[in-house]
């Protein structure tokens, strides 16, 4: 089943036996050194510990959320209304800023992109820490708000709202999301140079991993993107301390402007928290199918379609916010488009796996959840995408539905999925594989149980960031409340599986445990601090398996 | 502080681990600081977008609010940020050209040139905020005939306060390779810090081009 030719080969090299060996997690050793490093896997551990936690902690206000919605009678609320207020501000802020647009190129693909191409390092080392600094720093900010006063206004962070009324940290939160930003565009910026210049010899673009095409993309949007938010909220900073009147309507302000500058940024940005879940899909599918990628230029390319039409579609959420007709039409139109590279992607990934030699495997069960549960999303979104559903959808559970089957249906469920996929080439230790794939089968029963419940809500007319509701809706509330505890059980499962495998006697990993071909499975597990003893040269595409195609059997 | 020798340098001191040769370094860094340079036009790009739309919608107050401004300090302004941007490239052809002496020489103009653009700049603004013109609590402008004066100069005031903090910020680069410099670190084999530098510095210099015929002329 597994075909490790290029790790059997590479073990064979001097220098590789048993014992000790060193790697770059005992190269060197305490708290400074890790402070102080310049090495991209370091760094890229540091940014999954600090994503994960924040994660688990945006995680548990979710179910805090829930658990509130419960029941809507007066008796059984256990939070007031402004607290309400606060849990849902926060889980959405810390979800969006703190773990996912960081959590993926930060974590997984700092530790994996250089490894993949062969080379020692990021091309700016330096850069990299740095980011990880700024990451820190404004995560403080805004970790700040849940100790001093939280946050009411939504992670959208509306005017007039925001600047005039809410009576809570705004600017610590959004100064902290500003500097956030600036973290998010080092790594943009550090990746693209990477793949550029530090591709090993025989490495060209069309050998490059399909999860590196999508980095490229997903870096794409961070740097473009990126600034125009952080002008947005220096903007909003001003208006709230100094009142100047931009977005104020009060003082001549325009508050739909801010609108427009925020999902200039934002809706791009959800590109840059799907983006890196296809990626992850792409090289997990393939791999774990053992089969050559069906239409890889078509995969690639549809990366970078999305990303450049992304940046045309922010229209779609002011349907209801006094756009003129015609821009509306316009960014109807374009949202459909978008569809177009998503159903190429998931139509080549379903190809592939037709005739492959299927390994059902966590990785691969946490994929084929991503195919149902990302299709599911995407669809729904072209339902928001029509102005004459939309109107009656527009702030209802509907919403939020949709954007769950994409984020968490999609990028964490491949997050999740890629964290088992390198997890022996990060630690060097094989998980559980029957609790792993029993704890992908409980995410994938809970999920669908929190969520698909909400299209049901939302069709009906629930309204979104309701503190309480109309006794008709206690049942499907119910039950999409036991859903987040079956999905939070299984996440904690899963955590709790990978992170017993660093045990005193937990299970070594080969080189090579899947069989890849990419050159990250050409490196010990885990990896000498170099990578690797000299620099690989590749004479062979990233899935070109021995065998392809459906006559396999 | 140009006559001290330079120790002994290796000649691929500055090349990282991670690199196999010096030139893809240079290039590495080269489109680094230009992707770096894009991601800075975008955010400017912001402001210049609210420019745009509040001038077609306060036109009349646009006409008589930037009446308040002094085009010739700005004019001024602009001949100093000229003359900078020009002494900058000169200091990165004598990094190029081994002439250690002209580049320190240059680059400590530009530093002149940078704290000469700020002073006039303050002068304005002390100018501006005693007339009660900088938006916020004393906001007292008086004599206005047409509605909300007051979004100009808020743009006024972003636009020109983001920027020189941007000539501060580039100031302090400059300073950085210029204590460089004076070891003795740049040659023709290795100059891309005063390239990077350099090249941050005519942005600056760029944006102001914009800034000044549109918050001081165009009425």
């Amino acid at each position: 089943m597994s075909r490790a030719i290029t790790a059997e080969d590479a073990s064979k090299l001097p220098g590789y036996g048993g014992g000790q060996k060193k790697n770059y997690l005992n190269a060197e050793k305490g708290v400074v050194s890790w402070l102080t490093t310049v090495d991209h896997k370091r760094i890229g551990i540091m940014y999954l510990f600090s994503t994960i936690t924040m994660f688990i902690i945006a995680g548990c206000l979710a179910l805090t959320l829930r658990l509130e919605l419960l029941h809507p009678a007066q008796q059984s609320h256990f939070l007031t209304a402004m607290q309400y207020n606060q849990v849902f501000t926060l889980h959405g802020a810390m979800m969006v800023f703190l773990f996912i647009i960081p959590g993926i190129p930060g974590g997984l693909f700092n530790f994996i992109l250089p490894l993949m191409i062969g080379a020692k390092d990021v091309a700016f080392p330096k850069l990299n820490l740095m980011s990880l600094y700024l990451y820190w720093i404004g995560a403080a900010f805004t970790i700040s708000a849940i100790l001093t006063t939280g946050l009411d206004t939504g992670w959208t962070f509306y005017v007039p709202y925001s600047s005039t009324v809410s009576p809570t940290a705004v600017i610590a939160v959004t100064f902290g999301v500003f500097i956030l930003g600036f973290s998010s565009i080092l790594t943009g910026l550090n990746f693209i140079v990477t793949i550029h210049k530090l591709r090993a010899p025989g490495i060209t673009f069309y050998r490059l991993p399909l999860v590196l095409w999508s980095t490229y993309a997903t870096s794409l949007i961070q740097v473009l993107a990126t600034p125009v938010l952080a002008i947005t909220l220096l903007l909003l900073i001003f208006e709230r301390a100094f009142h100047i009147g931009i977005f104020d309507p009060r003082l001549g302000g325009d508050p739909v402007l801010y609108q427009h500058f925020f999902w200039f940024y934002s809706h791009p940005a959800v590109y840059i928290m799907i983006l890196p879940g296809m990626g992850i899909i792409s090289d997990l599918i393939a791999v774990h199918c053992h089969r050559r990628i069906f239409g890889y230029k078509a995969i690639a390319f549809s990366s970078v379609a999305i990303a450049m039409v992304g940046f045309l579609v922010w229209g779609h959420h002011m349907f209801t916010s006094g756009q003129s007709r015609l821009a509306a039409t316009i960014f109807s139109f374009i949202t459909f488009i978008v569809a177009v590279p998503s159903g190429i992607k998931v139509f080549n990934w379903t190809s592939t796996m037709w005739g492959g030699s299927i390994s059902f495997r966590t990785p691969m069960l946490y994929a084929m959840s991503f195919l149902f549960l990302f299709t599911i999303g995407g669809l729904t979104g072209l339902f928001l995408g029509m102005l004459g559903l939309d109107l009656h959808m527009q702030d209802t559970y509907f919403v939020v539905a949709h954007f769950h089957y994409v984020m968490v249906g999609g990028t964490v469920i491949a997050f999740v999925g890629g964290m088992h996929h390198w997890w022996p080439k990060i630690t060097g230790r094989l998980y559980n594989e029957k609790i792993g794939s029993l704890a992908c089968i409980i995410v994938f029963v809970g999920f669908n149980m929190t969520f698909f419940t909400q299209f049901f809500l939302g069709s009906r007319g629930m309204p979104r960031r309701y503190y309480t509701y109309l006794d008709q809706f206690q049942p499907l509330h119910a039950f999409s409340t036991y859903g987040a505890l079956v999905l939070g059980f299984g996440l904690f499962l899963a955590l709790g599986n990978l992170l017993a495998s660093l045990r005193a006697g937990g299970e070594r990993a080969p080189k090579n445990p899947w069989g890849g071909l990419t050159l990250e499975w050409e490196a010990e597990s885990p990896p000498i601090t170099e990578n690797f003893k000299r620099t690989p040269v590749v004479t062979h595409g990233p899935y070109d398996f021995p065998s392809t195609g459906p006559a396999h059997h | 502080m140009a006559t001290t020798e330079p120790e002994a340098l290796s000649p691929d001191f500055h090349v990282g681990h991670h690199w196999d040769k010096a030139d893809t370094q240079f290039d590495a860094g080269r489109m680094g600081i230009w992707i770096f340079l894009v991601t800075e036009i975008l955010f400017f790009g912001g402001l210049f977008c609210a420019f745009f739309i509040f001038q077609s919608w306060y036109f009349d107050s646009f006409v008589e609010a930037h009446n308040q401004l002094d085009w010739r300090l700005g004019g001024l302004n602009t001949i100093v940020l000229i003359t900078s941007s020009l002494t900058m490239a000169l200091a990165v052809r004598a990094a190029q050209t081994n002439d250690r002496k002209r580049t320190i020489q240059m680059l400590a103009i530009t530093i002149a040139c940078a704290a000469a653009f700020l002073v006039i700049k303050y002068t304005e603004y002390h100018h501006k905020i005693e007339e009660g013109l900088l938006p916020g609590a004393n906001f007292t402008a008086v004599g206005f005939h047409s509605a909300n004066p007051k979004v100009f100069f808020s743009i006024y005031f972003m636009m020109t306060g983001i920027h020189g903090l941007h000539v501060v910020i580039g100031m302090g680069l400059i300073m950085w390779i210029l204590l460089r410099a004076a070891k003795g670190e740049f040659s023709s084999r290795y100059y891309a810090p005063v390239e990077g530098v350099g090249l941050y510095w005519h942005l600056v210099d760029l944006v102001w081009i914009y800034l000044f015929p549109l918050l001081y002329l165009v009425g």
